[in-house]
């Protein structure tokens, strides 16, 4: 069931590039990314533990992200039709594949229970991702993907090198040869500590990088400022979040062998960094889509700060998983209608977004107070909660530093924000296309699920979560 | 994995001269040559970690011997005769400063190295000393030269280093050693680019380009 989950997307892709319709290949993209949600649900639904001795499998863990992206995926190709329908982007083809072949990429890394398997499929993740960044062929598009793939690679090529380790932990130790994350778990008791501690950071650093964790984050402002609107949900949401979910990974195999109290440092001393790094560069961004970068730093950073405080931290951990992913695509395609519609991402040259495209202007603005952590969004939950085990921890110091860089991030953004979308727009900026239903019934759709989450947090999402919990700390489906 | 060889201790010393060569050299052709030999004398490593030449070991280094040795150097080369790239590296830092570098990072692989409890005997301290040495010439290359062509050389050298260490696996564990080989395809994907593209510097900083992006 799992490699039907990975096939279809990719056969989606085989079917997008054959087709020669550049108007009908757009639908493949929706038929694909619904069967897809259809298919996540049914697994999810029949409660797919992971196969034991499985190099895939779906865990609570993985049931969560797989859930997530699969979410993201019908919102952004819902979204990318109506993107798509524009005569200044003739051959789709590239887009629909690239976009379906990380699809199919992010839900490998979802399903895997192989470490090896993991890096296969955030490696083809990050290429799939490559051609959708360049697809506006912008001028700084070619060196926003050359930063990116650049940067990200060298992370790949360090995350692989921490999955070495962590088999060379297992061979090492006279364990039989194995990557499997049950297996590794088991045994973690066995393995050398330094072995495990030093693959946790090369992992951290590497997979950190697809993450966008300070200081590895430096490609993101440029691909987030050239990539269209459905690259950036997808990228924002999706590919974070499987990256993440590698660092949570490993962090239990450190955790179940007891050598995770460097791990921990190490992640909370990342999380703040990107929290504080991403707070600052709020400040006076003059460029509303490279601060959408910032702001999925940010969140990066809390995740980081969360997974590493552990404990009661991590339902909230896993809550804001799933709570940002959805807040920062929903603020990147808003984010995307209002470009597209001025045709500049400079704040200084748009004035008036809420009258000009009133569901547009209206949901961004929204999507703001989503990300900043502002009820009644889901990310103000699950903040709430992460800061609230802090404090309950005695990590009193770590708590109050969260509260500030988040206090801070919020006033960036909304200097930004607000000006952007309140007043009267001027009449000279008019010419551009107005509101397309496929642009906006997405967005819309994604701000009910988020202010769902943080009104009443629906039983089989909690159920789920709380899976999770239980198997980060135990080991137990 | 067999008892290091005395063959296996001298393929490795001179995979550690040539990242020396390859950071202090002053021409992109020689640093191109230097990577291209580097790679083709790691693609004889398997050979000699496996007791016996079976079919996985002769096809590592045939797959290894063809990729790194002779197509991805070859695809370098190309990118230097149809772009006006001078002969140059351009280094942001001087030869010496970075072969200095280069030096110490040398010493703090050997020492790191040694820290760790190791199952093996000298030979997979050696063969880590050398993967962690290489990755870190390959690193220094990456962020010290301003050539995009030289960026990719250095990006080659940096996923030698990961590959020395893969050879510690790579009888217990071939396919996580295998997968390696996506990050050559990334390598080629690069020089593919700036062939096409014809990118023949390296991009500036983010802060440096948003901040020409703003003044335009």
């Amino acid at each position: 069931m799992e490699v039907a989950i990975i096939a279809l997307p990719l056969a989606g892709a085989l079917a997008a590039l054959l087709l020669r319709s550049d108007a009908r290949r757009p639908l493949i993209l929706v038929a694909a990314a619904l069967s897809h949600l259809i298919g996540s649900i049914a697994l999810v639904a029949s409660d797919g533990t992971a196969s034991s001795g499985g190099w895939l499998g779906l865990d609570a863990p993985g049931q969560l992200v797989l859930m997530l992206i699969s979410v993201l995926g019908l919102v952004t190709a819902v979204y990318a039709v109506g993107y798509l329908d524009d005569p200044r982007r003739p051959d789709n083809r590239p887009f629909v594949v690239g976009l379906l072949a990380m699809l199919a990429s992010l839900t490998l890394v979802a399903c895997a229970q192989h470490f090896g398997l993991v890096w296969v499929g955030i490696t083809g993740a990050t290429l799939s991702a490559a051609p959708l960044i360049y697809f506006d062929r912008g001028p700084g598009a070619l060196a926003a993907t050359w930063r990116y793939l650049l940067i990200v690679a060298i992370g790949l090529a360090l995350a692989l090198l921490g999955t070495f380790f962590v088999g060379y932990a297992v061979v090492g130790a006279g364990q039989a040869p194995s990557l499997l994350y049950d297996e590794l778990v088991r045994i973690a008791p066995s393995l050398p500590h330094p072995w495990l501690e030093s693959s946790f950071l090369l992992l951290l650093v590497g997979y950190g990088s697809a993450m966008g964790l300070a200081p590895m984050h430096t490609w993101k402002p440029g691909a987030y400022g050239e990539a269209p609107g459905p690259t950036g949900a997808l990228v924002a949401g999706g590919l974070t979040s499987c990256a993440f979910l590698a660092v949570m990974r490993a962090l239990h195999v450190c955790d179940a062998a007891g050598a995770d109290e460097l791990p921990r440092d190490a992640l909370i001393a990342i999380g703040l960094l990107s929290m504080g790094l991403a707070a600052v560069l709020l400040l006076y961004q003059r460029d509303f889509k490279r601060m959408l970068a910032y702001a999925v730093v940010e969140h990066m950073g809390i995740l980081a700060v969360g997974l590493g405080l552990g404990g009661a931290a991590l339902f909230g951990t896993l809550l804001h998983l799933v709570a940002s992913g959805l807040a920062a695509a929903l603020l990147v395609l808003s984010a995307a209608n209002i470009h597209r519609a001025y045709g500049t991402s400079s704040s200084e040259r748009i004035i008036g977004a809420m009258r000009r495209l009133p569901l547009s202007g209206s949901v961004f603005l929204l999507a703001f107070f989503a990300v900043t952590g502002a009820p009644p969004f889901g990310p103000f939950v699950s903040q709430l909660w992460i800061v609230g085990s802090a404090f309950a921890g005695g990590s009193a110091l770590i708590a109050i530093l969260f509260l500030v860089f988040v206090l801070i991030a919020f006033i960036g953004m909304g200097a930004t924000v607000l000006p952007l979308c309140q007043g009267r727009f001027l009449a000279s900026s008019a010419a551009r296309p107005r509101e397309r239903g496929l642009t906006v019934v997405p967005i819309v759709g994604l701000l009910v699920l988020i202010v769902v989450l943080g009104l009443a947090l629906p039983l089989p999402l909690e159920e789920l979560i709380d899976r999770g919990v239980a198997a980060l700390h135990t080991g137990a489906p | 994995m067999s008892g290091a060889s005395s063959l296996m201790a001298s393929l490795l010393m001179l995979v550690m001269l040539l990242n020396f060569y390859c950071i202090g050299t002053s021409r992109v052709r020689s640093l191109v040559y230097g990577v291209a030999l580097q790679g083709a004398l790691l693609a004889f490593m398997p050979l000699m970690v496996f007791d016996e030449p079976t079919a996985i070991p002769v096809l590592m280094t045939a797959l290894t011997l063809a990729i790194k040795g002779v197509v991805l150097p070859l695809v370098l080369l190309r990118a230097m005769r149809e772009l006006p790239i001078a002969r140059e590296v351009e280094p942001l830092l001087g030869f010496v400063t970075t072969s200095i570098y280069a030096a110490v990072g040398t010493l703090v692989a050997i020492v790191y190295v040694q820290s760790l409890p190791w199952a093996g005997g000298r030979a997979t301290e050696l063969i880590a000393a050398a993967a962690m040495a290489t990755l870190f010439t390959g690193f220094l290359i990456l962020v010290t030269r301003l050539k995009a062509l030289v960026q990719i050389a250095g990006f080659l050298i940096l996923i030698n280093g990961v590959y020395i260490f893969g050879m510690l696996l790579v009888e217990a564990m071939p396919f996580v050693v295998g997968v390696g080989v996506l990050l050559d395809l990334v390598a080629a994907i690069f020089a593919t680019t700036i062939i096409v593209r014809r990118i023949t510097r390296a991009f500036p900083t983010d802060h440096a380009a948003a901040h020409s992006a703003e003044e335009d």
